[in-house]
C-alpha cells in the first residue's frame, strides 16, 4: 500500500532533502509511524500526544484532515498526503 | 549594523503597506513569491487572515494548500512572508517566532499602529531561523 507524502521545506532535513517520500499505513497515524522508521524524528514534528499538532496542516488529497477523521483518517492505496506547517503568528 | 538585506521594488512595498492598511485593525498577511533560489520577490499574493483578529493571523488551510501547489507548479518559493501588527511595533512576537517555518524567507512586518494618525508606517524585515531573529536592511528599488 503506497502513499505519496509531500514534505514541506522545514521537514526535509529528515528526508535527505526529498520533497516527496513513500509510506504505508491504513491510517494517518500508521503512516507517520511508518515514515518515522525511515526518517527518524519526523513523527514528533507532526504528532504530539497522539494528536496532530495544532499548527501543522495535513491534507489527504485536497482535504484538510481536520475535516475528516484527523489522525485516524483512513488511507487507501494511491492516496497523496501533503504536510504543510501553518503560516501563522500574531502580535502577542 | 544589520546583516543581510531585503531588496524589494517600490510597487511591491506599496502593495504590502496598502494591504496592511486596508485590513487594519485586523492583522493582514500574505506572501511575495519568487523563482526558487533567486531570492527575488516578484509575485504579490495577499492572503485572507482566517483568524480575522487584531492580534493573530493564520492563512486559511485550504488557501495554504492552493498557494503551495501553485508555487510548486511555477517553480516559486515564498521569498517574503508578511503580516501586520496593528497596535505594536514591527518586531516579531514570541508567537511569530514560534510559528516561523520558512527559514529561507524574509519575514516582513508592517506596523499600522499609528494608522489613525496616518503617520509613517514601519516596514521592517527579518530572518527567523530556529527561533533566532535577525533584522536586515530593506532596500527599496524602482526595478530589479
Amino acid at each position: 500500500m503506497a502513499i505519496e507524502v509531500r514534505i514541506p521545506t522545514i521537514l526535509r532535513t529528515y528526508t535527505d532533502g526529498e520533497k516527496a517520500v513513500q509510506g504505508s499505513g491504513d491510517t494517518l497515524a500508521e503512516l507517520f509511524t511508518d515514515l518515522d522508521s525511515r526518517h527518524s524524528g519526523i513523527e514528533a514534528r507532526i504528532v504530539d500526544e497522539g494528536k496532530l499538532r495544532r499548527f501543522v496542516n495535513v491534507y489527504l488529497n485536497d482535504e484538510d484532515v481536520r475535516f475528516l477523521d484527523g489522525i485516524s483518517t483512513k488511507l487507501a492505496d494511491g492516496d497523496s498526503v501533503t504536510i504543510l506547517p501553518a503560516v501563522a503568528g500574531g502580535s502577542v | 549594523m544589520l546583516s543581510g538585506m531585503l531588496t524589494i521594488t517600490q510597487a511591491l512595498y506599496d502593495q504590502i503597506v496598502a494591504h496592511a492598511r486596508e485590513d487594519h485593525p485586523d492583522e493582514a498577511c500574505g506572501v511575495v513569491a519568487g523563482p526558487v533560489g533567486e531570492g527575488r520577490p516578484e509575485r504579490f499574493i495577499p492572503m485572507l487572515n482566517a483568524a480575522r483578529s487584531p492580534t493573530f493571523y493564520e492563512f486559511d488551510s485550504g488557501d495554504l494548500l492552493k498557494l503551495y501547489r501553485e508555487m510548486d507548479d511555477r517553480d516559486e518559493e515564498p521569498v517574503i512572508v508578511y503580516h501586520s501588527h496593528t497596535a505594536t511595533e514591527a518586531y516579531p512576537s514570541r508567537t511569530d517566532i514560534t510559528y516561523a517555518n520558512e527559514p529561507g524567507a524574509h519575514y516582513v512586518l508592517v506596523s499600522t499602529a499609528d494608522a489613525d494618525g496616518a503617520g509613517e508606517f514601519q516596514f521592517r524585515s527579518y530572518r527567523i531561523v530556529e527561533g533566532e531573529v535577525t533584522e536586515e536592511e530593506v532596500e527599496v528599488v524602482q526595478a530589479y
